[in-house]
């Protein structure tokens, strides 16, 4: 009996291994680590060469509730996602950055010209680096941030209906939390 | 009532599903004729009362019966009939029902037209069919009963998904499904031959039909799902690389591998343990695409429930069907030993070569899937990998595989002259290379790929046409000769030939799509126009419209040349922004004018105030080549699944035995 033959088993096996890991970290509804922890230390350069980049500074802003969104244009959800990120970046004491992630600054800077731009501030993460540090697990990809504390991570595209009934609830609660 | 029959129906099939698992295996085991003989009945009764718990739910969406917590969940009374009887599989449990419904067909068909099967080879396939059929049945009444009655009976439904109340999305999934559970069928002669420990040409020539089945069904999958994804999401792109996506498409790449693998056990009867294993992975891959995407351990837009419960029993009963099965091959498939060897320029190889790439390609997809599971499950790293891995990845690896297919059908069985084949092939490689030469001058500035690839494209387009007149002998006898030659073809070289050909037709149209698309927007008032490419758009009106279920808004656009003096027909374009009532969602329609050169995609966005609308337009060179490719490769397919000599139930066992000794 060679040894290969049993090869596709072993490799069943392991992927099977990690799904049961997988099955325990529910990757859609466990947040990352990073929750409560402050924003990873990073610098990202302009999507235009006049623009001025996005880095950990702007994220400490004490006065506004502050969103970063990891996005790309060859991301078919985050266009999906498109129409929400506008609401978001209307709402007051909240500013709303994205970061490139992956992608041609062309394409992004394309794909923000036909849906409109929503971001305050954007950064190119070219090299995905910065996401790995963010613990971004795919685009698109949310956080809302309160005086460079990392509060809450959402995974995926935000629906419109998850607009109401999700990220708003959590930025109010976070906007009392100063006030109180 | 109702729905409590379609519970005990359920009940039922599962039972007899227990007796079609168990008597025929070991009546094949022992060599008992009464025992095997229980197969069919049990199959066919198990298929009928499958068949009744399904329509048991399908009345239930008809009327809608909110009370049942399915429905209460996905439909709603005022949803067209169209999208009620769909609701019935788009959903978690419904699509299971839908599943299991057509897992039962299919072994009832086995058992029908199976007749001249070998007894016990056909006992033992019905029992492993039957064998999935209650891991989907106990899934199903354990963990998802579509059944389930609510307590609280809702007045109205939560109404179904707006973005998949369309017809594309009608069809896919069932289409998909059509796939996954024909690859059962060929998943279970593969455990029926290894238990038998034998694998002959007359095993393979009943593979062949039903992976050409399901694989004619996969692709119009994935096609419907793909050609939805282009008009509804309305952005013009028709494939992302999705883990959904991906989880259908791998299926269909080890599929069409076993297509071709089997066509070596049939003609040479060697490449045996491979197809099997082919076989194996194949239906484990529709089991994956099927569950793990549903379980929420792969995150994806398409997701739809996250439950540890069912998360769990889906980890087990994959553990069982795919670890079990590839045990069973690890142990006993050197029983089946090849046959000749190889020469390395022949025909064989040829489709050998080609499994080689298409197993790479599915290896490729694979790791990038689960490459952000692995990742974090292994090494605590949260990283994924995009479209532009898979984009970049494929386009390098496609090549070899299309040079496989230029030369492999005019490669000959057992020993092939690739210098003939050169020679013959000369004048079509010149006119693909004068192609790609063309494309790189007239595209100058731009990536070198799309040249590469139209090229190529273009290669294989002629050098499909090229090996039917070959073998017609087009312009080498009277022409009325050829003409009967042709229609003597047999439908399965047919199958061939359209294939090839409408892979190539879709591939130009990939490529013109992926490397030229232009985009342009603009804020327009009324009277205002803008252009893209060689088009003029003028926004004359929008008005609301009220649809059965939403509420839209419809832009009326005048296209028109945009060189005024230019002779061109102008024609109009009706794009939507929809609301719907149930939902808060809006769905975008984009309208869609479609020519051979390309698409015209405008779409209406949101109104800007002052009476001024978002308009967006994407024009998509041979975006339509990629739909008629894929329909022509269909067809092939079809044509061939009607070849006599694969017809379901008639393999003429005598002639094709013949063939074989004929063969030395």
């Amino acid at each position: 009996m060679p040894l290969k033959r049993f090869l596709p088993l072993f490799v069943f096996a392991g992927i099977l291994i990690a799904f049961m890991i997988g099955l325990s970290l529910k990757p859609s509804e466990i947040p990352s680590a990073l929750i409560d922890k402050p924003v990873p230390d990073f610098s990202l350069p302009p999507l235009q060469g006049d623009g001025i980049g996005l880095s950990t500074e702007d994220l400490l802003d004490p006065e506004n509730i502050v969103i970063v969104n990891f996005f790309a244009s060859w991301c078919g959800p985050c266009r999906v996602e498109h129409p929400a990120l506008e609401l978001l970046s209307k709402l007051d004491g909240v500013k709303l950055h994205g970061i490139a992630y992956k992608d041609r600054p062309k394409n992004s800077l394309s794909f923000l010209k036909s849906l409109g731009n929503p971001y305050d501030k954007i950064g190119t993460d070219l090299k995905g680096r910065v996401a790995i540090d963010w613990g971004v697990t795919g685009t698109p990809e949310t956080f809302i941030i309160k005086n460079g504390i990392i509060r809450y991570q959402h995974i995926g595209p935000i629906h419109q209906i998850q607009v109401e009934d999700r990220i708003l609830p959590i930025i109010r609660n976070l906007q009392q939390e100063g006030t109180s | 009532m109702i729905a409590e029959l379609g519970h005990y129906f359920l009940v039922l099939a599962l039972g007899l599903a227990v007796i079609q698992a168990i008597f025929p295996m070991i009546g094949a085991a022992q060599g008992s004729a009464r025992m095997m003989m229980l197969g069919q009945p049990a199959a066919y009764g198990q298929f009928f009362f499958s068949l009744l718990a399904f329509l048991a739910l399908t009345y239930s969406y008809l009327i809608s019966d909110f009370s049942v917590a399915v429905i209460a969940r996905n439909s709603h009374s005022l949803k067209p009939l169209l999208y009620k009887i769909s609701g019935v599989w788009g959903n978690h449990e419904g699509s299971l029902l839908f599943w299991v419904m057509f897992l039962a067909l299919f072994g009832a068909m086995v058992a029908y037209f199976g007749r001249g099967l070998p007894k016990s080879l056909r006992a033992r396939v019905l029992s492993v069919q039957a064998m999935v059929g209650i891991g989907f049945y106990l899934f199903m009444l354990l963990t998802s009963n579509p059944f389930d009655r609510l307590a609280d009976v809702p007045f109205e439904g939560n109404g179904l998904n707006p973005l998949l109340q369309d017809p594309g999305l009608v069809f896919h999934p069932p289409f998909l499904y059509l796939g996954y559970v024909g690859l059962s069928v060929v998943f279970s002669f593969a455990i029926a031959a290894l238990i038998e420990g034998r694998v002959d040409p007359a095993w393979a020539r009943w593979v062949r039909p039903w992976t050409l089945l399901a694989w004619v069904f996969l692709t119009i999958g994935i096609v419907l799902g793909s050609w939805w994804a282009y008009y509804e999401l309305g952005w013009g792109g028709w494939w992302a690389w999705d883990p959904v996506e991906n989880a259908s498409f791998m299926p269909w790449l080890v599929a069409t591998a076993l297509l071709h693998s089997a066509i070596v056990v049939e003609k040479r009867d060697t490449l045996k343990s491979w197809t099997i294993l082919l076989a194996i992975i194949a239906f484990s891959f529709s089991l994956l695409g099927t569950f793990i995407v549903r379980s929420g351990i792969i995150t994806s837009v398409h997701a739809f429930a996250t439950d540890p419960e069912r998360g769990l029993y889906i980890l087990v009963f994959l553990a069982l069907v795919i670890g079990g099965s590839l045990l069973l091959f690890a142990i006993r498939s050197d029983k089946l030993q090849a046959g000749g060897l190889f020469a390395p320029i022949s025909r064989e190889s040829g489709l050998m070569i080609n499994n080689l790439f298409l197993s790479v390609a599915t290896a490729v997809v694979l790791y990038g899937t689960m490459h952000p599971l692995l990742s974090d499950a292994f090494f605590g790293v949260k990283s994924s990998v995009g479209a532009p891995f898979f984009n970049l990845v494929f386009s390098l690896l496609m090549i070899p595989l299309v040079v496989t297919m230029v030369y492999g059908p005019h490669l000959k069985w057992k020993r092939a002259d690739i210098k003939g084949i050169n020679q013959r092939l000369m004048a079509v490689t010149g006119i693909a290379l004068l192609a790609g030469l063309m494309t790189f001058y007239a595209t100058y500035g731009g990536a070198i790929m799309p040249a590469v690839w139209i090229g190529i494209g273009v290669w294989l387009l002629l050098s499909s046409l090229q090996e039917l007149s070959n073998r017609i002998k087009l312009f080498q006898v009277p022409f009325k000769d050829s003409m009967s030659r042709l229609r003597r073809q047999p439908r399965s070289s047919w199958g061939m030939t359209l294939g090839h050909f409408g892979f190539a037709v879709g591939l130009l149209g990939i490529v013109g799509t992926s490397a030229w698309t232009i985009e342009a927007q603009k804020v327009m008032g009324l009277g205002e126009d803008m252009t893209i490419g060689d088009y003029r758009l003028t926004l004359k009106d929008v008005i609301p419209v009220a649809g059965p279920n939403y509420t839209a808004v419809r832009g009326i656009i005048s296209v028109s040349p945009k060189n005024a003096e230019e002779n061109g027909k102008s024609f109009m374009a009706y794009p939507e922004t929809r609301t719907y009532v149930s939902s808060p969602i809006t769905t975008t329609e984009g309208d869609v004018k479609t020519t051979m050169a390309g698409d015209l995609f405008v779409v209406i966005g949101e109104s800007q105030g002052q009476g001024r609308w978002g308009i967006r337009a994407y024009y998509k060179p041979m975006q339509v080549w990629f739909w008629i490719g894929t329909t022509i490769v269909v067809l092939g397919g079809l044509i061939s699944l009607s070849d006599r000599r694969y017809r379901i139930g008639t393999p003429q066992r005598q002639k094709a035995s013949r063939k074989v000794k004929h063969a030395p």
